[in-house]
């Protein structure tokens, strides 16, 4: 990623000139209706709102790639464990629940995360000789004592009303406050891994993180007395109007007609509008503070161990504690991200976490859109995004086009059938064009 | 009887599962480990590429069944195997040629590598979708067991019956004959030895005359062997699902990092080591722990349910790389 004075002039103009092209893409697909564009702003904006999350999900990869040079592979789990906390804030207590098992829950985790801590420090602290069945006594005593507290809680928790919650259930605080608590627990579980995973090489954390994706996404599918699991849970609160409310306010009524557009289109658009803003912001300013921090010596130094190792350690820098600070800020802003896409969705279905689109396709964001500069993450985010969807409804109309000239047939039928999957083809294919002909991405690092 | 009792509760639902886990683990990280010995870096596009080795073979399984082939009690897909082998070597020397040849010739980082092998996994990951879909294939056709459970308590008279699928006992006699080739290939052959040179010491080989792109496409086609045989015995074992064979990924680097990566024989101890802690954490043992005279009340005595197995290869993972990380065979460091 050497800079030379060639690549530099040529890119000032590469951000605008991206930003003029998403911005005629989505106007396209909000106004025009023909083979390629849908014409509704309801879906425009639709697609907008998730390229906004997509976008901060890209800037908090950017922070850990671009400027750090650190592979993680968990994404979709930091992004899962911050569309945890919408539920646990924001939704209403379920009556019950916590006098069902809440105070031993709690003193169960406290003992589970405490055995792991006091195994780490007996560890560090008894003689050599005593180390490991001393580690192992305290594993098997605080095992045994997590579970003698664990089972019985998750029991009486689920037994509560199982039916229609059998859950925890959350505090009914507002939502937003949810925002900054789901990038605190995303932020703390990268602190476990980057704890153990950081300063081996460098393709140990991508296999580390790979493995605590899966298993937060699976804690997420199976522990229903913390987020129902698979049941999903509905009836996560908004920040903005609700549709029906709106289609109901004379105030509202009166002025889409006076745009001249259908009510219940009108409230949709509204509502997503709303929404954008509020993206739109987190985004931005998570950029200016992201720009700010780079511009400092904080930033400077980052780079300069990313580019340089040996040299940064040279100079004293603690290269293994910056990258965990980095890596933590980095699954900081994914937690961010994931408690807005829930709160967007309204609905934390864990089973959507899937990782090829929400690990590897926020690489592929960041490798097109330039690592190593936040306008490019997060513009190549949207991008990407929109790509994804459109592929979906390209996909089929290409392969349609390829096979006009084949007769109906058993093959003709199996590649239409299967052209939605060409979304996972396109992909790699972008990904990998980049890397090779433009690995600095559309919006370079200056 | 109920020492035998509980030995045969054990064997049936601990040793021989975690066996033949174990066997298809070993062979998926054997691909694994070369490739990284080989070609320096971690192929994130294993999985996925053992699913589409996996996909063509049950293609040409299809193709062989409507032709009115079979083999008596073994799966026909065996026959079909090195079709998927030649399908999938073909593939994966493809991309080598058109995707990572580049980055080593300039001799990029690493970590670039693995990131050109994400793209690959989209790539295979769509060809597979494309090929044959996204649900559940059963392609296991022949002999359903080797020792059936009620022949077995008929037999012994014993409570508790043992059963041995077929799948099981052809997924471990493979996977010893591959090994045994592989080994044989490596330790005996010109070419095995110049992999090895080329492994242990890249300068030094070239030295010797080695062709390196040669090395390299010997390593491609043995591991698209080792992926699509790996891949076959799993979906005969199990069932075809393109997202396990993603999932299975950690298990697989799980168990080359413990063997030591870049080390063939500790790939072979670290599939069996991942297998069979992950089968005896996840299995409740009230059984066998009642046969043994024991009262365990209400418990189920399992450590941890199903769903949390990957955790269970991760523990390990971190546990290794906290104590030894260059695993149990001193595999490559840095």
């Amino acid at each position: 990623m050497a800079t030379s004075r060639q690549a530099e002039t040529s890119s000032r103009w590469r951000a605008p000139i991206l930003v003029a092209v998403l911005v005629a893409l989505f106007v396209l697909e909000g106004t025009t209706r023909n083979a390629l564009f849908t014409g509704s702003w309801n879906t425009s904006l639709a697609i907008l709102n998730m390229g906004l999350i997509s976008a901060v999900m890209a800037l908090g990869l950017n922070m850990q790639w671009g400027y750090a040079g650190l592979f993680n592979s968990g994404v979709v789990g930091f992004v899962a464990l911050g569309g945890l906390a919408p539920v646990l804030i924001s939704v209403a207590p379920v009556d019950g629940a916590f006098g069902a098992g809440g105070m031993r829950m709690i003193a169960a985790l406290i003992v589970g995360f405490g055995t792991l801590a006091l195994s780490a420090m007996t560890w560090q602290r008894s003689p050599r000789k005593w180390r490991v069945p001393a580690i192992i006594a305290v594993l098997i005593v605080g095992f045994a004592a997590y579970r003698w507290l664990f089972d019985p809680a998750v029991d009486a928790i689920e037994a509560n009303q199982a039916a229609q919650f059998g859950n925890l259930g959350g505090l009914g605080l507002p939502v937003l406050l949810s925002w900054p608590v789901g990038a605190l627990f995303a932020a703390a579980a990268a602190w476990g891994v980057g704890k153990v995973a950081l300063g081996l090489r460098s393709d140990y954390l991508a296999i580390a993180t790979l493995g605590i994706g899966e298993i937060i996404v699976a804690v997420l599918k199976n522990e229903e007395w913390l987020a129902r699991g698979v049941k999903n849970v509905t009836s996560i609160p908004r920040p903005v109007p609700y549709e029906i409310a709106l289609q109901q306010d004379p105030a509202f009524i009166e002025r889409a007609q006076s745009w001249g557009i259908p009510v219940a289109e009108a409230s949709g658009i509204w509502v997503k509008l709303c929404y954008a803003g509020l993206f739109g912001v987190v985004l931005l300013l998570l950029i200016l503070l992201a720009e700010l921090s780079l511009k400092s010596p904080w930033g400077r130094m980052m780079r300069s161990i990313r580019d340089n190792e040996t040299a940064a350690e040279a100079m004293g820098k603690n290269v293994t504690g910056r990258h965990l600070q980095i890596f933590v800020i980095g699954c900081a802003v994914m937690g961010l991200a994931g408690a807005m896409m829930i709160t967007h969705d309204g609905l934390m279905a864990p089973t959507q976490y899937n990782p090829l689109r929400y690990t590897f396709v926020i690489w592929v964001m960041v490798i097109v859109g330039g690592s190593g500069n936040n306008w490019g993450a997060a513009l190549g985010g949207i991008l990407i995004w929109f790509l994804w969807v459109k592929a979906e409804s390209w996909g089929p109309q290409l392969i349609g086009l390829l096979t006009s000239p084949l007769p109906a047939g058993a093959l003709k039928a199996h590649l239409l059938d299967s052209s939605p999957h060409m979304r996972f083809i396109a992909m790699g294919l972008i990904l990998l064009l980049v890397l090779r002909f433009s690995p600095r991405g559309l919006v370079p690092e200056k | 009887m109920d020492i035998l009792n509980a030995l045969v509760t054990f064997l049936n639902f601990v040793f021989i599962p975690a066996a033949a886990y174990g066997a298809q683990l070993a062979l998926g990280a054997l691909g694994v480990t070369l490739i990284y010995g080989i070609l320096r870096f971690s192929n994130f596009a294993h999985g996925d590429t053992m699913a589409f080795g996996t996909a063509i073979t049950i293609i040409a399984t299809w193709g062989l069944q409507s032709l009115g082939i079979s083999l008596g009690p073994i799966p026909v897909a065996l026959l079909a195997l090195p079709i998927g082998i030649a399908g999938c070597a073909l593939t994966v020397l493809a991309t080598d040629r058109v995707v990572y040849r580049f980055y080593r010739r300039k001799k990029s980082d690493p970590i670039i590598l693995v990131m050109a092998s994400v793209g690959v996994m989209f790539i295979m990951n769509g060809l597979t979708r494309i090929l044959i879909g996204v649900d559940e294939i059963r392609f296991a056709d022949g002999a359903r067991f080797v020792i059936d459970v009620r022949g077995f308590r008929e037999w012994t008279g014993l409570q508790e019956g043992l059963a041995l699928r077929t799948t099981q006992l052809i997924t471990v006699v493979v996977a010893v004959l591959v090994v045994w080739a592989l080994f044989r290939f490596l330790n005996k052959t010109k070419s095995g030895k110049a992999m090895r040179a080329y492994s242990d010491n890249e300068d030094l080989a070239l030295l010797s005359g080695i062709d390196p792109e040669r090395v390299v496409r010997l390593t491609w086609i043995i591991a698209a062997g080792l992926m699509t045989i790996a891949g076959v015995l799993y979906g005969l074992d199990k069932a075809f699902k393109p997202f396990n064979y993603f999932q299975i990924l950690l298990p697989i680097f799980a168990a080359a990092i413990v063997g030591g990566l870049g080390s063939p024989i500790g790939a072979i101890a670290g599939g069996f080591i991942v297998a069979f802690s992950e089968v005896a954490i996840t299995y409740p043992w009230k059984k066998v722990v009642e046969y043994l005279g024991f009262d365990t009340g209400n418990s189920l005595l399992q450590l941890m349910s199903t769903e949390y197995k990957f955790a269970v290869s991760f523990v390990i993972l971190i546990i290794v790389l906290l104590f030894r990380p260059t695993g149990l065979f001193r595999g490559k460091s840095v």
